[in-house]
C-alpha cells in the first residue's frame, strides 16, 4: 500500500516536472519579408550553439516555404543561459508571381510549384504568430524599411504583446543603413548584423538575453 | 482602364472584421484600386494577406497594400487623446489613408514616412 502511494507521488512529481519543463521551453521566431536573411541568421545561431545548420539559403526569394523549428538551443551569456526552440518562418509577402521565379532560370513547372508552396508558407507563418514567445524581425538593411509587410508584422506582434527585437541584416553591404531602420521603428531596439560575415552576433545574443529576462 | 474607388470610413465602421476584409478584397478582385479612409486593425491587415495568399492563382497575383498615418500632434490635449482612443476602439481608426490594389495593376508602392508613390503597370 505504502509502495503504491509512494509510486503515485513519484509519478505525479515527474508529470508535474515534465509539464512545467515543457511549458518553460520558449519559442523564438524569425519573421520578416522574403530574402531578408532569416534562414542565414537561423543557420548562424544554430552553428554557433548546436553545430549544425537549420536550412538551405538561396538568392531566389521564398527558399523557405515551410515553418522549421530547431528544438532546445542553449545559448550562454556570461553566467546565464537561455534554452529555447528557434523557429524559422517563410517570408511574408502580399504578392507572389511565378513569373518572377522564371527570371532566375527556373522552369515554368518548377516556378509554379514554388509559387504555390510559397503562398502556403505565408499562411503557415501567419498561423504560427500566436505560438511565439519572442520574435526577431529580420529586415534587409539595404532596402526601404517602410514597406507595409514590415509594418503589418510589427503591428501584429505589438497587438499580441509579443516582445520584438528588430534585426537589420546585411550590414556588410555598402547600401546598408541601420539609421533608416531605427527611424522607421523608433519604439524598438534595432541591432545590425551580417549573417553572411557573422558580424555582431555576440551583441545579438546579449540583446536576446535582455529581451527574454 | 484604371479604376480608383474611394471608401469613406463610415462605409466600413459598422462592419465586422470579416465583412470589412471581404468588401475590400472583392473590390480588389474586380481590378479596382481602393482608397480607404482610415486604416484596418493590424489583425485585419494580416487576415487580408492570408486571404490573398489563399486566392493567388493564374490570374490573381496578389495585392499591394500601403497605409500612411499622420503622427498625432504632440500638443494634443489628454481629453482629446482619450476621445480618439475610445472612438478608435469602438469604430476603428479613421485617421490616415490605406491604398489596396491588385498586384497585376500596381507595380510598386514606394513609401517614406510622409508620402506614398504608386507606380502602375498600366501604360
Amino acid at each position: 500500500m505504502i509502495t503504491t502511494i509512494k509510486g503515485f507521488f513519484e509519478n505525479f512529481n515527474s508529470f508535474m516536472l515534465n509539464f512545467f519543463k515543457k511549458k518553460k521551453q520558449l519559442r523564438i521566431g524569425l519573421y520578416g519579408p522574403p530574402n531578408s536573411g532569416k534562414t542565414s541568421i537561423a543557420n548562424k545561431i544554430c552553428v554557433d550553439w548546436i553545430g549544425e545548420e537549420m536550412g538551405k539559403v538561396s538568392a531566389i526569394a521564398h527558399e523557405t516555404r515551410e515553418v522549421k523549428e530547431k528544438q532546445s538551443i542553449r545559448i550562454d551569456h556570461g553566467r546565464k543561459h537561455l534554452l529555447f526552440n528557434l523557429v524559422d518562418t517563410p517570408g511574408i509577402a502580399t504578392r507572389i508571381d511565378y513569373e518572377d521565379f522564371l527570371k532566375h532560370n527556373l522552369k515554368e513547372q518548377e516556378a509554379k510549384k514554388r509559387a504555390k508552396e510559397a503562398t502556403k508558407g505565408v499562411i503557415e507563418a501567419i498561423k504560427w504568430l500566436d505560438n511565439m514567445d519572442c520574435v526577431l524581425v529580420v529586415l534587409d538593411s539595404t532596402e526601404n524599411p517602410y514597406s507595409q509587410v514590415n509594418i503589418t508584422i510589427i503591428g501584429n506582434l505589438a497587438a499580441r504583446e509579443i516582445p520584438v527585437l528588430v534585426i537589420a541584416n546585411k550590414i556588410d553591404l555598402k547600401k546598408s543603413s541601420i539609421k533608416k531602420v531605427e527611424s522607421a521603428f523608433p519604439q524598438y531596439k534595432v541591432i545590425g548584423v551580417s549573417a553572411l560575415k557573422g558580424k555582431n552576433f555576440n551583441e545579438l545574443y546579449g540583446e536576446i538575453f535582455r529581451l527574454m529576462k | 482602364m484604371l479604376t480608383l474607388q474611394f471608401i469613406p470610413h463610415t462605409e466600413i465602421e459598422r462592419l465586422t472584421s470579416e465583412q470589412r476584409i471581404k468588401k475590400l478584397f472583392d473590390l480588389v478582385r474586380e481590378k479596382k484600386i481602393v482608397l480607404l479612409q482610415g486604416r484596418l486593425k493590424p489583425d485585419e491587415e494580416i487576415q487580408l494577406i492570408q486571404k490573398t495568399m489563399e486566392k493567388i492563382g493564374r490570374k490573381f497575383k496578389g495585392i499591394e497594400l500601403c497605409t500612411i498615418y499622420p503622427n498625432s500632434p504632440k500638443e494634443e490635449l489628454l481629453i482629446q487623446k482619450l476621445k480618439n482612443l475610445v472612438t478608435r476602439f469602438l469604430l476603428g481608426d479613421s485617421g490616415g489613408i490605406t491604398i489596396i490594389g491588385p498586384a497585376t495593376i500596381i507595380k510598386e508602392i514606394k513609401r517614406d514616412p510622409d508620402k506614398i508613390q504608386l507606380f502602375t503597370k498600366v501604360k
